[in-house]
């Protein structure tokens, strides 16, 4: 589904590289972490697969098709079809969680009606029903997250892309919402997360994609966050 | 772009408009301001306009004549010359009457009559055009028993002076008052586009095109001007029409008469809400092009 051939990213000229000779792939319906200390690249691998940004070199397909010649149109359809979790959460606070939701929808023109339908299916999938008209800061950090991730569901995409999405929170409240990815995974989302946090990493045993310094260290299905296990 | 995104971006118009109340009246005011002094030079220049072709459709020159000329053969000199649309001869004899009669003192010129008469014969001459007249008089001068022409140069140069320098001057204080405005526009623009910063970051990763998130803003700049200059256009209209209605009534003079065809107002009116509109629309570019990373 998605394919890394040769990427690099560099974002000043002269700059250490961010990523460097990038090569992987990644199928439907997989459950990837990235993982690495803080610089290692994660955050510029999962803006390069929403293609937020270009890569200086190298070349990224999605589908089988290389997205340095989408045109505008095409690029907004590709973002459209991934979901994005923040670890900050990025909720509109004057809105409620049903608004919230709502406005992925609003967003790219969907109708009323079809908000309506779709924004409680979203919020049931995360477990916030009865929540609806709550507003963010009247919610957990782990229900602000849900909220989060009911958005970035509610378009059904084919890729949920989240980065830190449980850097806030504390370790049971990580615990729930990696399962919560785990159930979306299941139902067929590819599902892709930088995080740092190792022992749910070690837990899940998921495929782990180590970076350093801009370079895949290791790709291992089951992975480890470390490679001393 | 379909009807729901549409929907969505009036509603988010009229929302940042709300929330920006002040300063975009503010604005609106300084386009209000601006262009009703655009517009008020223009109905000036419109009337001014309309005052020198009453006047030139109505200049006459006044042809004095040496004694004893050969009034046959000037006549057909007259005829050769391109330009003029009628001539009218008026004898000494005629000239001193209208002239006592001008004065409505008749019996005052009774002495004046017959040898006493210091009046020359002359013709009253009139132009198609008063930019033909200062040439025409000085053909006219040079024919054969011509003594000299007259015509009233002084009254149409500073009619044309007057009018150039309120145009000009007008004209001046309208573009620094819109630059003013498209000034506040941005100002206002930029205001709506930080409190809905956090926002149109959500937009862009939720799959918004460009034109969805940049679409209220420009709206809003396009609001502003518009309702600034419907306001000016108000003021201005109904100012304009109480002042004519007084022209026509008190006037005298034929030639002061204000214009009111809706064929010479209506563009006026009209042109001037098609620029305030823009020049809305221009703030909020800018400042969407400043401020609005998308």
């Amino acid at each position: 589904m998605i394919e890394m051939k040769g990427v690099s990213k560099v974002y000043h000229t002269g700059a250490k590289p961010a990523l460097q000779d990038i090569n992987l792939k990644i199928d439907g319906g997989e459950f990837v972490f990235l993982v690495g200390p803080s610089g290692a690249g994660k955050t510029t691998l999962i803006r390069l697969i929403f293609c937020e940004q270009a890569p200086t070199s190298g070349r990224i397909s999605f589908l089988g098709r290389d997205t340095s010649t989408y045109k505008p149109g095409e690029l907004l359809q590709h973002r459209r079809r991934m979901g994005m979790v923040f670890q900050d959460f990025r909720l509109l606070k004057s809105k409620t969680v049903f608004e919230n939701v709502a406005f992925a929808l609003e967003v790219v023109g969907r109708s009323p009606k079809e908000i309506q339908k779709r924004v409680p299916l979203a919020l049931e999938q995360v477990g916030l029903s009865g929540k609806e008209n709550a507003f963010p800061g009247e919610l957990s950090g782990g229900e602000q997250q849900r909220v989060g991730i009911a958005r970035a569901l509610v378009r059904e995409p084919l890729v949920l892309l989240a980065d830190e999405p449980t850097g806030n929170l504390d370790p049971d409240i990580s615990r729930q919402l990696m399962e919560l990815f785990d159930q979306i995974n299941r139902n067929g989302t590819t599902v892709i997360i930088a995080t740092h946090a190792w022992d749910l990493v070690d837990q899940m045993q998921k495929r782990v994609i180590a970076l350093e310094g801009g370079r895949i260290i290791r790709d291992e299905q089951r992975g480890y966050y470390r490679n001393e296990h | 772009m379909n009807i729901n995104s549409l929907r969505y971006c009036l509603r988010q118009t009229s929302r940042s408009f709300s929330r920006n109340k002040w300063l975009a009246l503010v604005s609106a005011s300084m386009i209000a301001i601006s262009l009703g002094i655009l517009g008020g030079s223009l109905l000036a220049a419109v009337n001014t306009n309309q005052i020198m072709i009453n006047i030139q459709s109505n200049l006459e020159m006044a042809v004095f004549l040496v004694e004893d000329a050969d009034q046959e053969a000037i006549e057909a000199q007259l005829d050769g010359l391109p330009g003029i649309t009628d001539y009218r001869f008026v004898s000494r004899d005629d000239g001193l009457r209208e002239f006592a009669r001008s004065l409505n003192a008749q019996s005052l010129f009774k002495e004046l009559e017959g040898e006493n008469n210091p009046l020359p014969d002359m013709f009253r001459v009139r132009a198609a055009e008063a930019e033909l007249v200062p040439e025409l008089a000085q053909k006219i001068e040079g024919l054969a028993g011509v003594e000299s022409v007259e015509y009233g140069e002084e009254l149409v140069d500073m009619l044309v002076r007057v009018s150039r320098w309120v145009n000009r001057a007008s004209l001046t204080v309208s573009i620094l008052l819109a630059a003013g405005a498209i000034f506040l526009i941005v100002t206002t623009i930029r205001l709506s586009v930080l409190a809905r910063q956090e926002e149109v970051s959500i937009m862009k990763y939720l799959g918004a095109s460009d034109w969805f998130v940049r679409l209220p803003f420009l709206l809003e700049g396009m609001l502003i001007g518009w309702l600034g200059t419907l306001v000016a256009i108000l003021v201005l209209g109904a100012g304009y029409f109480r002042l004519a209605a007084i022209f026509i009534k008190e006037a005298q003079l034929f030639f002061l008469q204000p214009v009111t065809a809706a064929e010479q107002l209506v563009p006026i009116f009209l042109g001037l809400l098609i620029l305030g509109t823009l020049m809305g629309g221009i703030g909020s570019t800018l400042s969407i092009r400043r401020f609005l990373k998308v």
